[in-house]
């Protein structure tokens, strides 16, 4: 599903990372937990996060996720978008709730496969 | 090339500046992907730590073609229970660090998952210190 899909399933706004529309992605991960994400994700995945603070941008930086969705109507700060543009990412805000915003990602076919089973 | 840093302990948003340069130092490098994830989500769980629970502290980083060593030590409380602080879920951290999204307990397990070595000296009323080595040519990691 590319970015653009995204944006258009979850009836969002971009608002940074118009060069990435076009990229592919495969799989999706939702978490407000920092750590969890760091424990869980494998690989290229977009984060949907009701998580609105420096941290969310950072750990997907450091995870190279580089597609963040801000669910439940919640609008990140300027440095915060700054910041995220700074690291090359899209950044997508959805007044969707969490979980809706997971369930239209799964139904227009996005998957958790970028993700590691919990031991 | 060895990289330091002050890490503020009254400043949560400023925390993991220094794990993400140290990523973009090894990516400029060229070290394998992997290698920098996993250095990068070790050391970022530890600037946490530093922060949250340690009160702030110095980072260094030494960078070499084989490897990169971590070294994050701060004069906080220290951990009296180590083996109890490894478990996933076990967490001190207040409400409010769980509410910026951290304090599920599961860095210091994040740690030993991608770190090669993890060492951790902590003294209860004196400090900790956290050595994390991630070497570039194994694939590395317990996760591996
Ligand atoms: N640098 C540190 N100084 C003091 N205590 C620490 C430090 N790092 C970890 N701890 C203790 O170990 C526990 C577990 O750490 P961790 O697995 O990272 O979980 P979390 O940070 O989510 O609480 C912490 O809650 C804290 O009690
Ligand atoms: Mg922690």
């Amino acid at each position: 599903m590319k970015v653009r899909d995204i944006v258009t399933t979850l009836d969002g706004v971009l608002l940074t990372g118009e060069g990435l529309l076009d990229v592919d992605i495969q799989a999706a991960c939702g978490a407000d937990l920092m750590s969890d994400v760091m424990a869980f994700v494998k690989e290229n995945v977009v984060l949907l996060t009701g998580l609105v603070n420096p941290q969310s941008i950072r750990t997907a930086d450091l995870m190279d996720i580089r597609v963040v969705v801000y669910v439940r109507g919640k609008t990140p700060p300027k440095d915060m978008v700054a910041e995220a543009e700074r690291n090359g990412m899209a950044v997508i805000a959805t007044r969707y709730s969490m979980f809706l915003a997971c369930g239209r990602l799964y139904e227009a076919g996005l998957r958790g496969g970028g993700t590691r089973e919990p031991r | 090339m060895k990289l330091r840093y002050d890490v503020p302990g009254d400043d949560l948003s400023l925390a993991g500046k220094a794990s993400a340069e140290v990523k973009r130092a090894l990516g400029r490098l060229g070290v394998d992907p992997g290698a920098i994830k996993r250095a990068a989500v070790s050391m970022y769980e530890a600037e946490i730590n530093m922060v949250i629970h340690g009160g702030g502290g110095v980072a260094t980083a030494e960078l070499s073609p084989e490897r990169v060593v971590v070294v994050m030590e701060d004069s906080g409380p220290g951990i009296p229970d180590l083996d109890l602080a490894m478990q996933e879920g076990y967490s001190t951290a207040p409400e409010w660090i769980r509410e910026m999204g951290f304090g599920a307990g599961m860095g210091l397990p994040n740690m030993k998952r991608n770190a090669d070595e993890l060492r951790i000296e902590s003294e209860v009323g004196r400090g900790t210190k956290v050595t994390i080595v991630v070497a570039f040519g194994a694939a590395g990691g317990a996760e591996a």
